[in-house]
């Protein structure tokens, strides 16, 4: 396949492919995605599919590029070669909330619509993440969990047609998470958007996606469909078994799959809570 | 357990880890209350294992103490100041060709209101200054928009300024008096010249300064770049913006000063450069005065404008 910079804009997508409402067709498209950091490919040739409505959660060490490949889909990324249609429709939500701290909550959510209904919009999307009443306060006075639901306000009331999740829930302390995730999974039901979620919270992939994708020196070393129904407990046979599966493939040995150690700790509380 | 304890004697600090012979001024006072913050603290073993400490606590018994408030305790050297001032120059210590006194300069100022001469000299200042800092800062904020937010004017705007930065503004004015006379305008150029800079110099670094998260945000929401601007350039450049108009604001002032003693017909610097020629130096006082509380009121105004802009700093709801 030649190398051509990344098509991502909307025009650009449908000259090079069938649109994302056509039945059938995948929502994004990803052909030979590459992406080099002086001269070492973080992103050696990508080749992904997500299928409208389809939550996928791209998991991977630090480092690994699973970041890269999100930014490059939000059209962050202008250096990066091949070929990848999205749809017109996207929004980001980042680590950090990113909310303008001299613009109010509801400004903030609204950033970027245009029309009467905008505000309208917005405020129905802030009610929606359980913001009602938030409007007018300024983003430095929100905690945490709140402001990264008033982010998630913000990519909702796009009505995207691709979610792009980055590490959305990985500053946040444990109790807050679980809270997010059910908002999430709720949210998603509702709206049915394509998701791409990157972590590195093995759990979190498992609870949350269709499908789940391994990322391992710049290729996809994984692509495994979550066979579980749809209220996910950690309890389960089945969970336990590919989320063992999961960490062999991310390379964290038998010891630390026992939940003891550091990284795992949130885990254990998640299970204490649910 | 190693802990230092102050005698209060001076003895220093002494460590009493090993539970070893008492220390001197470390009396043992087994079954003491605690004492209160300030009083000589004392090692209490309390009769359990070597090597343990009480801690100094407030006693809780103890009446407060009313603070004098802060602003009071503040005035007292001023206060005192004024009144050696004007003890010197009752008792003749102090000439009054050489610093007019206190009340001397009360009652010529208030003298100089009541006649309308202070006002009208007033106005004149406050006119010029007023002038200057509108085109100063207008330019100035112009300017660093165009060289903060395009590289070709940050190639034309910015190094240019910053050559013409390094020129004392003072010494700019034989060359102002050529150009424009000895009318308003050399005052108004050279103060609008003067406030322009830092204005200018901090707007610019506090635009370049905008988080480029923020930046990677407009896109993803696709921002036009006319919204880009009024949405994320410049509320994000405000704080430093205001930075710059506290400068402006202090070196309006000094401008308006040389530029009025050197040659005016009015202006409170005219003023007092009429005092000097007939040795008033209480004028001399009044008009330093007014210019201290000239200065003081605009940056207050500045202190007031922050507060209303930069309230989403301070997460206060501003209404």
């Amino acid at each position: 396949m030649t190398t051509l910079a990344a098509a991502l804009a909307a025009s650009d997508g449908r000259a090079a492919g069938p649109t994302a409402d056509e039945a059938g067709a995948p929502a994004v498209r990803v052909r030979g995605v590459r992406r080099e950091f002086a001269g070492r490919a973080v992103l050696a040739g990508i080749d992904l599919d997500i299928a409208p409505g389809e939550f996928v959660a791209l998991l991977g060490r630090s480092g690994s590029g699973k970041s890269t490949l999100l930014r490059i889909l939000a059209g962050l990324d202008p250096d990066a070669t091949g070929h990848a249609t999205v749809p017109d429709r996207n929004a980001v939500v980042f680590q950090d909330p990113r909310l303008l701290p001299w613009a109010r909550v509801l400004d903030n959510v609204a950033l970027g619509l245009k029309g009467k209904g905008a505000r309208a919009a917005a405020g129905a999307a802030l009610a929606e993440v359980g913001l009602g009443g938030h409007e007018r306060a300024w983003p430095a006075t929100l905690s945490g969990g709140e402001a990264q639901r008033a982010a998630l306000a913000r990519a909702l009331v796009r009505s995207p047609g691709l979610l792009l999740l980055d590490e959305p829930f990985g500053a946040l302390d444990a109790l807050t998470r679980i809270r997010m995730h059910t908002l999430l999974r709720d949210l998603c039901r509702r709206h049915r958007p394509a998701v791409l979620l990157v972590t590195h919270d093995v759990d979190e992939a498992i609870l949350l996606a269709d499908r789940v994708l391994v990322l391992t020196d710049g290729r996809l070393s994984l692509d495994e469909p979550v066979r579980l129904a749809e209220a996910r407990h950690r309890s389960d046979r089945e969970f336990g078994a590919l989320r063992a599966r999961l960490l062999a493939e991310l390379g964290v040995t038998d010891d630390e799959t026992d939940g003891e150690t550091g990284e795992e700790m949130s885990i254990e509380t998640d299970v204490g809570a649910e | 357990m190693t802990t230092a304890v102050f005698d209060g004697q001076g003895a220093g600090a002494v460590l009493d880890g090993s539970g070893g012979p008492a220390a001197p001024g470390a009396q043992a006072a087994p079954g003491t209350q605690p004492h209160r913050a300030g009083k000589p603290g004392r090692a209490a073993p309390g009769g359990g294992p070597a090597g343990r400490v009480e801690i100094a606590l407030a006693d809780p018994d103890r009446p407060a103490r009313r603070p004098v408030p802060r602003g009071l305790r503040r005035l007292l050297g001023p206060v005192l100041l004024v009144a050696l001032w004007q003890v010197g120059s009752s008792a003749g210590l102090i000439d009054s060709s050489v610093l007019a006194g206190p009340w001397t300069v009360l009652h010529t100022g208030y003298d100089l209101a009541a006649d309308g001469t202070l006002h009208e000299n007033l106005l004149v200042s406050l006119r010029r200054v007023a002038l200057g800092l509108v085109l100063g800062v207008g330019a100035a904020v112009v300017l660093a928009v165009v060289a903060g937010l395009f590289r070709l004017g940050e190639d034309l705007v910015d190094a240019p300024v910053q050559i013409l930065r390094a020129v004392p503004i003072l010494g700019l004015v034989p060359l102002a008096i050529l150009w424009f006379g000895i009318g308003e305008q050399v005052k108004i150029f050279l103060v609008a010249l003067g406030t322009a800079f830092p204005v200018y110099i901090n707007t610019f670094a506090a635009i370049r300064g905008v988080d480029a998260r923020f930046m990677e945000l407009a896109r993803t929401v696709r921002l036009s770049r006319a919204a880009v601007i009024r949405r994320v350039v410049l509320p994000g450049a405000l704080p430093g913006f205001l930075v710059g108009l506290r400068f402006a604001l202090t070196v309006s002032w000094l401008v308006l000063v040389v530029s009025e003693q050197i040659n005016a017909s009015s202006g409170i610097g005219y003023l007092m450069d009429q005092a000097r020629t007939f040795g008033q130096t209480d004028v001399i006082v009044v008009g330093l005065a007014v210019y201290g509380l000239l200065g003081l009121l605009s940056d207050a105004l500045v202190r007031l404008l922050e507060r209303h802009a930069l309230a989403w700093r301070r997460g206060l709801e501003a209404t």
